[in-house]
């Protein structure tokens, strides 16, 4: 089949299903996108399978007319790898939530992105346990006041991507619920083989409101987000301003693009094959930089069930799978009417 | 326990002037007793003689040399008669070192011969083993027989030629001696030989040195017979046990680990489904792991997963896709994947999960066997979860097991744990291999068309499974999850009627499983008497030996022995209640008593045993006594 060929359209994606979330919450938009994006993939709803763990974010799979499967808490990556291995064909889309993927199925969540798992991994980071009610999570930060931590939170927060990059991720990608270019960050991670990461900024309108504000708000987005686009230069602030990397202290800066010459600015250009790069935009610290959205890194290695399938298949070359020879091996003797024959 | 016949002609088992021997093979960790006892017990039944073993080893895996804590040891039983245990006590001990005297030498039968290297009985090794003079010169052993042996320096003196270094040439000493217990035995060296020469093909000296060592300890036994000298008062002489009778047939020797990983393979061939085994490394389960993954022709994929939780929830994630998903583990493993069989029973994927049990709790004896996970199995979940438990009772019996694990798992659309021990696992026996043409097959039908009336996941057939549809297939796109859902749809409903509903309906399909079972049968003896002794698991061989001596004694006594622990076999509580007593023999504090108690209101007597090593015939045989007076 052709990719990108339309064979559906979005109703095709959705389920009868009512949708259970807070009015308002981040993972309304977040469904809309990708029951939006996936016609464009040119894709099957019955080659398509979303798993997701517990949490709210957790709930999505019961509102996409494909096979789904809600596991428990954190395992959903492991569920996912035991699918695919079972039939690599399957198109799988693991949906988790900050505390899902990175408190309970930190575990899990490293060892996929480690093995390199085909598959997109959609992490709702809305900094909060929502299900649970408003608990601190590994992403909330420091000085988060919740019922558990009414004196606000004391540990520091893990990075999704940092966490990811190191885990040896070959796809990283940053999003925002409501930001209309979430499609194109979906349809990268789609097509790239291998374990995808995504990282969506979600608002949990209950529990912690408006946490992104600062710099997805539409009104300042302009000069709060990184837009990337592989190939473009790093610009912002309508192309006032530019990230260059400062070649004595190896760190990246903001500098000033006079008349549009983001050459003479030292501006650099996004490869999203550049992993040092990557973790520089990754770790840039927001308020001094703008917050970097978009493909982050992308750089395709070979994939666990491809090495799986391939080493199967070899093993089992020439062989034939006689279940009576299969038990008759090693040493063996035989006994009679007689007695043994010795 | 190589053939039916013993078990079919229970009342009358053994020729004629039938024998047996217990040898027990014990040695520093180092000193590969565990290799020796396998290979002894190759040649063994090769012969024909029937056999059971009991590898007994350390958790340590290089403790240090010579200490009390590292003796590893590896008994076996041999006979010209049915054997069911690895024996009470040993005839014969072969003693490596002063620490392997220590630790065994108690469990020799009195006036048993030991085999000790005087040459390990130095200084040092006297002190690390706590001795304060020679046992070997002292005295102290005078109601045995006695046999010193240099075996260190006839070793080093028959790989001389190999131009080995000494430590290398002293690890020959293993096959010095199991080449005087084959002159013993009168047991051909060829299979050994053999075996050396391919377990060594890279490295031709070192198999050289072997079998020299091996050819050197024969001879050895042949010239000390004919020269009769003293060597320690013990005698060297010759003793051949004949074959025992079994079956006509084709025969191997298994064990556990090895039938469990057959049977796997056999069952998922026989539901027509390729196997999906995640694992996580732990004694003594890892073996399956590693028999499984060799086995890929087969369409067997394997996963190590970074965690038993990992491991069972990559096996549901392989079922939902159409495989057959399975995982196995110990205690401790078992225990973090409680949460993973709740999602399989909810979201009703088949699945089979393998307990090789060890000592517990925690850690416990990871090296020891015990019976102590009966009731994590039955009950050890959150929720009302049922699952169907099967226990195996032997290597032999393990193969079956696992088929029939694999057959409830499909066709009731259920995780199954399937409960072996550590004991089962690392025991080998003698095994009529079946012919599996005669291995009845259980294919399974996905649901592949919309039904009529449209998709409904979770309706159900007269078993109450439901439908298993693979992703995949156009149209039958379905979501589940460990959620409770309606009825039929499968759709989120924790509505109070509908969790009433799905509660029971969970409860009566596991129930339903005892509808498709055998009745239990009694395993000697009579339906109805004095004394039923119940058993499950590895109990059987001393249980079995314990009931046939005192049936021959003329006791009214049964051996029942369970195989299907959850749910139990449909007419149990009438046959118990058929005898005026009953005893539950268990490696644990009881737990078998207790189920039993509960299901059928009966005085199930408890006899326990929780020192890490089966029951002796002998203590079975003295709960008898008690319970018949
Ligand atoms: C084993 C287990 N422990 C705890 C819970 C309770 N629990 C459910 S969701 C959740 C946290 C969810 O947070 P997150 O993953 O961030 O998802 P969100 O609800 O924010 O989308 C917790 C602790 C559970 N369901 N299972
Ligand atoms: S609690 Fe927060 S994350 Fe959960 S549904 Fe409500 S708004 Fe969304
Ligand atoms: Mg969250």
């Amino acid at each position: 089949m052709n990719e990108m060929t339309k064979i559906t359209t979005l109703k095709d994606w959705e389920t009868d299903q009512e949708v259970r979330w807070c009015p308002g919450c981040g993972d309304y938009a977040i469904l809309k996108a990708v029951q939006r994006t996936m016609p464009e993939l040119g894709v099957r709803p019955e080659d398509t399978l979303f798993i997701s763990g517990i949490g709210c974010s957790s709930r999505f799979p019961y509102y996409m007319e494909t096979y789904g499967f809600h596991t428990i808490h954190g395992r959903a990556p492991a569920v996912a790898t035991g699918a695919k291995l079972a039939n690599p064909d399957l198109d799988v889309w693991i949906i988790t939530g900050d505390g899902d993927a990175l408190s309970i199925g930190g575990n899990h969540t490293m060892h996929l992105l480690r093995r390199n798992l085909d598959c997109q991994i959609m992490l709702f980071n809305n900094e909060i346990y929502g299900l649970t009610k408003g608990q601190y999570s590994p992403t909330s930060r420091v000085g988060t006041t919740t019922p558990s931590t009414p004196y606000g939170s004391v540990d520091r927060p893990a990075s999704p991507c940092a966490f990811a990059l190191g885990a040896g991720a070959r796809f990283i990608a940053r999003g925002i619920d409501i930001h209309k270019d979430l499609t194109n960050v979906l349809k990268a991670a789609h097509a790239h083989k291998g374990a995808a990461f995504i990282e969506i900024f979600q608002n949990c309108i209950v529990y912690n409101k408006d946490v992104f504000e600062e710099f997805a708000a539409k009104k300042t987005a302009a000069s709060t987000q990184l837009l990337l686009g592989n190939g473009e230069p790093m610009l912002f602030e309508k192309g006032a301003k530019g990230i260059t990397l400062n070649r004595d202290t190896l760190e990246l800066e903001v500098v000033d693009v006079v008349d549009g010459d983001w050459q003479a600015a030292g501006v650099i250009v996004h490869d999203v094959t550049n992993k040092s790069v990557a973790h520089m935009l990754i770790d840039m610290p927001f308020g001094e930089f703008p917050m970097a959205i978009g493909v982050l890194y992308d750089d395709p290695r070979p994939t666990f069930e491809a090495a799986v399938v391939e080493q199967n298949a070899k093993a089992s070359e020439g062989k034939k799978p006689d279940l009576q020879s299969l038990l008759n091996k090693g040493q063996t003797w035989t006994v009679t009417e007689d007695g043994p024959e010795l | 326990m190589a053939t039916a016949l013993k078990q079919d002609e229970p009342n009358s088992p053994n020729p004629e002037g039938a024998e047996n021997v217990v040898v027990r093979f014990a040695g520093d960790s180092g000193d590969g007793m565990q290799l020796t006892g396998g290979q002894f017990t190759l040649s063994t039944a090769l012969a024909g003689s029937d056999l059971a073993t009991f590898p007994d080893f350390p958790a340590e895996i290089r403790a240090p040399q010579g200490t009390l804590f590292g003796v590893s040891a590896f008994q076996i039983n041999f006979g010209s008669r049915a054997i069911e245990t690895a024996g009470d006590e040993p005839d014969v001990l072969i003693a490596m070192n002063p620490a392997a005297l220590k630790t065994n030498v108690d469990a020799l039968r009195e006036g048993g011969l030991i085999i000790a290297d005087e040459g390990e009985f130095g200084k040092r090794n006297l002190d690390k083993a706590k001795y304060e003079t020679n046992p070997l010169e002292d005295g102290s052993l005078a109601k045995w027989q006695l046999l010193k042996l240099n075996i260190s320096q006839l070793t080093l003196d028959a790989v001389k030629p190999f131009g080995l270094g000494n430590k290398e040439a002293l690890r020959s000493k293993n096959m010095w001696t199991l080449g005087l217990a084959l002159w013993m035995f009168e047991r051909d060296r060829q299979p050994i030989v053999d075996w050396l020469k391919n377990k060594f093909a890279k490295l031709p000296a070192v198999a050289d040195a072997n079998i020299a060592a091996l050819n050197a300890g024969h001879a050895y036994g042949e010239t000390a017979e004919i020269s009769g000298d003293g060597l320690g008062g013990g005698h060297l002489t010759q003793r051949k046990v004949g074959a025992a009778p079994s079956a006509p047939g084709t025969y191997r020797t298994v064990t556990g680990a090895e039938s469990i990983s057959l049977g796997l393979v056999a069952g998922v061939q026989l539901a027509g489904l390729e196997m999906f085994f995640g694992g996580y490394p732990i004694t003594p389960a890892s073996a399956i792991l590693h028999h499984l993954s060799r086995l890929k022709e087969f369409g067997v994929t394997t996963f190590q997963a970074e965690d038993e939780i990992a491991a069972i929830a990559a096996a549901i994630g392989a079922s939902y896709a159409g495989k057959l998903g399975i995982t196995s583990s110990s205690g401790p493993g078992i225990a973090l994947k409680g949460e993973a069989m709740g999602l399989a029973i909810m979201t009703e994927l088949p699945l089979v999960i393998i307990n090789s049990q060890r000592g517990g709790p925690s850690t416990g004896l990871p090296t020891k066997t015990e019976q102590s996970d009966l009731y994590q199995a039955v009950y050890g979940r959150n929720g009302d979860a049922p699952m169907p438990v099967i226990a195996a009772r032997s290597p032999s019996d393990a193969f079956f097991c696992a088929i029939e694990a694999v057959r409830i798992a499909v066709q009731y659309m259920t995780p199954v744990m399937l409960l072996t021990d550590g004991y089962i696992a690392n025991a080998a026996e003698p095994w009529q291999i079946p012919d599996v043409s005669t291995l009845e097959p259980f294919p399974v039908s996905f649901l592949k068309d919309m039904p009529e009336g449209g998709l409904k996941p979770y309706s159900r057939d007269a078993k109450l499974a439901r439908p298993w549809i693979k992703p995949g297939t156009p149209e039958l796109m379905h979501r589940i999850g460990g959620i409770e859902k309606a009825i039929d749809t499968g759709h989120i409903d924790y509505a109070p009627a509908t969790h009433q509903q799905m509660t029971e309906i969970r409860r009566d399909k596991v129930l339903g499983v005892a509808e498709s079972i055998a009745d239990q049968d009694v395993a000697l003896g009579e339906k109805g008497g004095k004394l039923a002794v119940v058993g499950w698991g590895s109990t059987f061989g001393p249980i079995h030996q314990a009931v046939r001596r005192a049936v021959a004694d003329g006791k009214d006594v049964a051996h029942i022995h369970i195989r299907n622990i959850w749910p139990l076999p449909k007419n149990l509580g009438d046959l118990l209640k058929s005898y005026d007593n009953i005893i539950v023999p268990e490696m644990n504090t009881g737990q078998l008593k207790t189920l039993l108690r509960d299901q059928f209101l009966v005085d199930a007597k408890p006899v326990n045993k929780t020192s890490g090593q089966p029951f002796t015939i002998a203590e079975i045989d003295a709960a008898i006594e008690e319970n018949l007076s």
